[in-house]
């Protein structure tokens, strides 16, 4: 077998393109959540719009936005292609349960968070992107993004639709962050130990920031 | 733990033959003592069954001390059952309580289909290793052992590697039937070595192309595998393996004329 | 009246081997390609010959009996192999390595064979590493030694405590090499049940496939044995539950005679058997001597407590224990060979000073050395001037812990007993048969074109083996003395089959159309309806059980005439039994374990025959052949070299006649001596 129809091919192929979209997937998580972040300044969202157009407008940022679905496009396309093969590879299962003694519920599921993650964005950009896009595109402005944010989780179900959708990302990134150098070959005993704690600490703070605004606003905290 | 004799119920799975359908049956046994392996508690149940004049329940075994590799039973959903680091026929039955209820099933996986009862058919990592998990080295050409100084780190990590007993347990605990533990200690040990440089690219491309032939699942780092490795090998191996995937698939020239192992 | 021709070269002792290596015919490669080797066995010798055969360009069908060539015995040799490459400058020398196992084996051994093994024991090294076998270093990166039982020298090479798997999967590997390369065919779960000889001469086998229990035909231009030892034949043994005779002995049945069958290896080290569900024995590495104490306590009442459970080993005070090898053996101490610390455990429990509730076990004590060897020492380094007695155990626990590390788990995983913290229990186990095929020089049996390697030959051990010579003498055998004996053979079989080229009726052009074929096929159909067909009472572990007690009590570490006797007749008893009671289950065409077990049990239930005629001829005793009635008033073993100085081959008759053949054995390069180890 030649040495580049392996690299598409292969199971491990696969595993390094999940690794690596999910790594700039992350990177993705960590702008957006400090953007939104600004939030929490409480000046009426100023900070916040100013900073979100530019993210809007920019369009090294707009060409950016394309590689970012197409990112995601693959690491969703990755996913179900090693979901079905790995179903295949036991066609019958187990009538003992004992996986919880050597691996945790949550990366054994992760195609179940990242299922529920999809749902959980397509809800999302329902709510804010494809609104503020296709506005864009009609009249070549911008909607107010933060008072759609105030009236969008002024509903308690969409607060609760929201922190679900971040407790999942949160077990997904706890697998998924620390898989992913796994995934790359980027393991040793030296760093796989800072890996895992920042891994963890990524995994419950950005979920916690993003469950955060909903909340606040819903609240009221910030006005 | 117990330590006084005890009865148990046993539900094993129970298949004629490849082509036919299995399912789980349960037994009574009686009287077992806590110093008793699992595979000689087995054993009574088979002379149980011949008495009866039933058929004996075939599993695999050979050594009994855990080296061999043979013994293959999936225990409450776990392989070589609720012991972590060794394999069925060394564990002993005062890991179980008068009164349990023990499930018995073969290894699951496409790539290992059970031959009959709780006999899988494992071939399929020979086929791996006869790719690929060697050095092509023939006897009688070999340079005095202590030319090649090798630090002592090295052959240690090399010899964790080598550990291997080629049983199958992490295929049977990883979620997605994977063998990549398997395959990576293979990759690894040899990687480890300078005796392996020469052939390092073809042997992981090799050997990762027939991993996926044989229709194992893909590695989604669980870690169930090192979990349940009854020789305790690490994951790091697969993460070694992953980088020398990736080296060998962007650096590898195409050969010229395919020979050895290679095609 | 000996049949016998050892085909050994003429000239000098070390000189032997290179002559013959370069006057042996070869044949050229492109009849290599013409000829077909059957190897029955994938262990050491097995995979090793199988490979190297391969590699020189020949046909090679491998046969084992497990899912996997890799699954073979050999897996399980925990301590090492040994080799003269004098790395530790410790004065060792082929010279001094072909000494010591011809000493080791009680001048048993034929001295041609293993100087040729010694002189092949450094290329097994170079071979091994530059497969890639990660065998253990020291931190400049060179080979680590260590010592063994019965030598001065450290030549143990070694991996941690697995160095019989390090080995087999570096031969397995170059094994699987050559199956990917198309140049073997492989056949895992395959028994061989017939040799098939033509006019005399081995032509092929038949195998049962054991997944669909068809038979099979195989022809072969010649036909190897690599299916190691019998001692199974115990029942309760440290080899594999597979681990069989079948193949020798369908082959003695053919015409290869079996040599010194009584020569059994009672290992000293092995866990006590702790119940009737017993099913096998495990072995402690003999290495453990090195650092482990033997004892038993000095007073009966002291054992009486010890077993009753009432004392446990640390209340028996130090001047109350009695290291009962280092008294006899001042200069091996615990290191004596293998069957000298065998029965000297067995005369202390007899003696009624056993410690477990059985009576049968001795202390393998690890405190002393622990805190006095590697404690102290761990100390100095650290430089602490004046340690507890539990700082001392703490640091000399971690390098326990480095050395036997895996060792010590084991033993804890069976027995739910911390040797850390409490000694071992040891008791002799059956360990390995020094007996086997008779081959001569070139490894072949007495039938024409069937040889016989490793452990399933007699050739090179003795009466007793020397500790870590087992993997030594399997790769010898494999990789460097079959690829060039076997020449001498096939260079005829060239000669052969150019001349009856043109005959339609060749055994080349018929192969498993020849009607030998045929009739060994149904030999072998009969013996399998035959099994199915009794539909008795008892199980095939019935007898195999009841032939084992029969076979330790009467054939064990200790024989006498008088119980002999009484054993041929207990087995024929059992035998006729067996054929008359034996329920075996399931049916012939499918995986069908108990058939397996029965056709096996059936042939042991012959040999161990065979094995209490040999050790009632052999009035001597010698190495692991110890005849109560033959020893010093010391209790040592006394040899005959009079009378007894041969090898006894023994030639199947039928209906159960062996006739007994000697092959006299010459010590031209070493003084005969009695065995000393004090």
């Amino acid at each position: 077998m030649s040495g580049n129809k392996g690299l598409l091919k292969s199971s491990v192929a696969k595993k390094v393109v999940m690794g690596l979209t999910g790594l700039f997937l992350i990177t993705f998580l960590i702008v957006h959540a400090g953007v939104n972040a600004l939030v929490f300044l409480n000046d009426g969202g100023q900070a916040y719009l100013k900073a979100a157009s530019f993210m809007g407008t920019n369009p090294l940022i707009r060409a950016m936005e394309i590689v970012l679905v197409l990112g995601l496009l693959i690491h969703i396309i990755d996913g179900i292609m090693i979901t079905a093969q790995n179903r295949k590879a036991r066609p019958i299962a187990y009538h003992g349960k004992g996986a919880s003694a050597n691996s945790t519920w949550y990366s054994r599921s992760m195609g179940i968070l990242g299922l529920l993650l999809l749902l959980f964005l397509i809800i999302h950009s329902a709510h804010f992107w494809i609104p503020n896009r296709s506005n864009q595109f009609a009249t070549g402005h911008e909607i107010d993004l933060y008072e759609r944010m105030k009236f969008i989780f002024s509903h308690i179900w969409v607060v609760g639709i929201y922190v679900g959708g971040c407790i999942a990302l949160a077990f997904h990134l706890l697998h998924g962050f620390k898989s992913a150098f796994q995934s790359l070959g980027l393991n040793h005993s030296k760093y796989n130990p800072m890996i895992k704690t920042v891994g963890m600490l990524f995994a419950i703070l950005c979920p916690l920031l993003f469950a955060l605004m909903p909340i606040s606003m819903y609240f009221g905290f910030i006005q | 733990m117990s330590s006084g004799n005890m009865n148990l119920t046993l539900k094993i799975w129970r298949q004629k033959n490849a082509s036919t359908a299995g399912k789980l049956i349960t037994y009574q046994v009686a009287d077992i003592s806590p110093d008793m392996s699992f595979l000689e508690m087995i054993d009574v149940l088979n002379e149980q069954l011949i008495q009866k004049g039933e058929e004996p329940v075939a599993f695999d075994h050979d050594c009994r001390e855990g080296i061999c590799g043979m013994c293959s039973l999936y225990i409450n959903g776990r392989p070589h059952g609720p012991k972590y680091g060794i394999t069925t026929c060394q564990l002993h039955m005062r890991s179980f309580n008068h009164g349990d209820t023990i499930i018995i099933e073969p290894w699951r996986a496409k790539a290992f289909p059970v031959v009959k009862d709780l006999v899988v058919d494992r071939s399929a990592f020979d086929r791996i290793i006869a790719k690929g998990g060697f050095i092509s080295v023939n006897t009688g050409s070999a340079k005095d052992a202590n030319n090649i100084p090798i630090p002592k780190q090295n052959a240690d990590e090399a010899f964790e590697a080598a550990a291997c007993i080629g049983c199958g347990a992490c295929v049977a605990a990883c979620a997605n039937g994977s063998a990549m533990l398997f395959v990576s200690a293979k990759v690894s040990q040899l990687t480890l070595l300078p005796q392996g440089k020469p052939e390092r690219k073809e042997r992981v491309l090799n050997m990762v192309g027939q991993m996926d032939a044989e229709g194992f699942g893909n590695c989604s780092n669980t870690g169930a595998c090192e979990a349940e490795c009854p020789k305790g090998i690490s994951i790091e191996n697969i993460a070694r393996m992953n980088r020398e995937f990736l080296v060998a698939s962007l650096t590898k020239k195409e050969p010229k004329n395919s020979g050895g192992g290679a095609m | 009246m000996s049949v016998l021709d050892s085909k050994i070269p003429e000239g000098p002792l070390d000189q032997k081997w290179t002559t013959y290596r370069s006057t042996v015919p070869l044949v050229n490669p492109a009849n290599k390609r013409n000829l077909e080797i059957v190897v029955v066995g994938s262990g050491l010798a097995g995979s090793s010959a199988a490979a190297t055969l391969a590699e020189m360009g020949y046909k090679v069908k491998v046969f084992c009996f497990q899912d996997s060539p890799r699954r073979a015995h050999s897996i399980a040799a925990q301590g090492g192999v040994n080799a003269a490459k004098n790395y530790q400058n410790d004065g060792d020398s082929i010279f001094r390595l072909f000494y010591d196992t011809i000493k080791g084996g009680d001048y048993r051994a034929r001295e041609a064979n293993v100087h040729r093994l010694s002189e092949v024991s450094g290329n097994i090294i170079d071979q091994c590493v530059a497969q890639g076998v990660p065998l253990a270093r020291e931190y400049g990166g060179l080979l680590s030694n260590r010592s063994f039982g019965g030598t001065q020298v450290q030549r143990t090479f070694y991996a941690a405590g697995q160095t019989g798997q390090q080995l087999l999967l570096g031969a397995y590997s170059a094994l699987q090499r050559q199956i990917g390369l198309g140049n073997v065919q492989m056949f895992a779960r395959h028994e061989m049940l017939e040799l098939v000889t033509i006019d005399g001469v081995a032509r092929g086998i038949i195998a049962r496939n054991l997944i669909t229990g068809e038979l099979e035909k195989h022809f072969g231009h010649a036909v190897l044995l690599c299916t190691g030892g019998y001692g199974n034949v115990f029942f309760l043994s440290t080899n594999a539950m597979g681990s069989n005779v079948t193949a020798a002995w369908k082959a003695n049945k053919k015409g290869a005679f079996f040599a010194n069958p009584c020569y059994t290896q009672i290992h000293p080290t092995c866990i006590p058997v702790s119940g009737d569900h017993q099913s096998k024995l495990t072995l402690m590495s003999e290495s453990l001597r090195n650092d482990g104490r033997i004892w038993v306590p000095k007073k009966k009442e002291d054992a009486e407590e010890l077993r009753s459970g009432k004392k446990k080993p640390s209340d028996i005070a130090e001047d109350d224990r009695d290291y009962y090898l280092e008294r006899r053996y001042p200069a091996f101490g615990n290191l004596v060979p293998r069957d000298v610390a065998s029965r000297a455990a067995k005369e202390r429990c007899d003696a009624g000073f056993g410690v477990n509730a059985t009576g049968q076990a001795v202390f393998l004590d690890f405190q002393f050395n622990m805190k006095e060897k590697y404690g102290r020492a761990e100390a100095t380094k650290k430089g602490i001037s004046n340690p507890t007695d539990a700082q001392l155990k703490a640091l000399g626990k971690d390098v326990v812990k480095e050395k036997y590390g895996n060792l010590f788990d084991m033993y804890k995983q069976i027995t739910g007993v911390d040797p850390y913290e409490e000694p071992m229990q040891i008791y002799p186990a059956v360990h390995y048969t020094m007996g086997g095929l008779w081959v001569d020089y070139n490894l072949m049996t007495t039938i024409p074109g069937l040889y016989a390697l490793g452990e399933a030959n007699f050739s090179d051990h003795g009466a007793n083996r020397l500790g870590a010579s087992a993997l030594m003498q399997g790769l010898a055998d494999g990789y460097f003395v079959i690829p060039y004996t076997i020449g001498a053979y096939l260079s005829t079989e060239v000669s052969r089959m150019s001349a009856e080229k043109g005959k339609s009726d060749s055994i080349d052009k018929l192969k498993t159309q020849h009607p030998a074929f045929d009739a060994a096929l149904q030999n072998t159909q009969a013996q399998i309806h035959k099994l199915l067909s009794i539909k008795g009472t008892k199980s095939v572990d019935y007898f195999h059980k009841k032939l084992g007690k029969v076979m330790w009590d009467k054939c064990g570490m200790a024989r006498n005439a008088e119980g002999l006797k009484v054993a041929i007749k207990e087995i024929q008893a059992i035998r006729d039994e067996f054929w008359k009671e034996v329920r075996v289950t399931g049916e012939a065409n499918e995986l069908n374990l108990e058939l397996e077990k029965a056709g096996r049990v059936a042939d042991f239930l012959e040999l161990g025959e065979l094995m209490c005629m040999d050790a009632l001829q052999r009035n001597e005793s010698c190495g692991g052949h110890f005849r109560e009635e033959y020893q010093t008033e010391e209790g040592e073993a006394q040899r005959d070299d009079a009378h007894f100085s041969f090898v006894a081959a023994w030639e199947n008759k039928g209906n159960g006649q062996f006739e007994l053949h000697k092959e006299n054995l010459e010590f031209k390069a070493i003084k005969v001596a009695q065995r000393s180890y004090k």
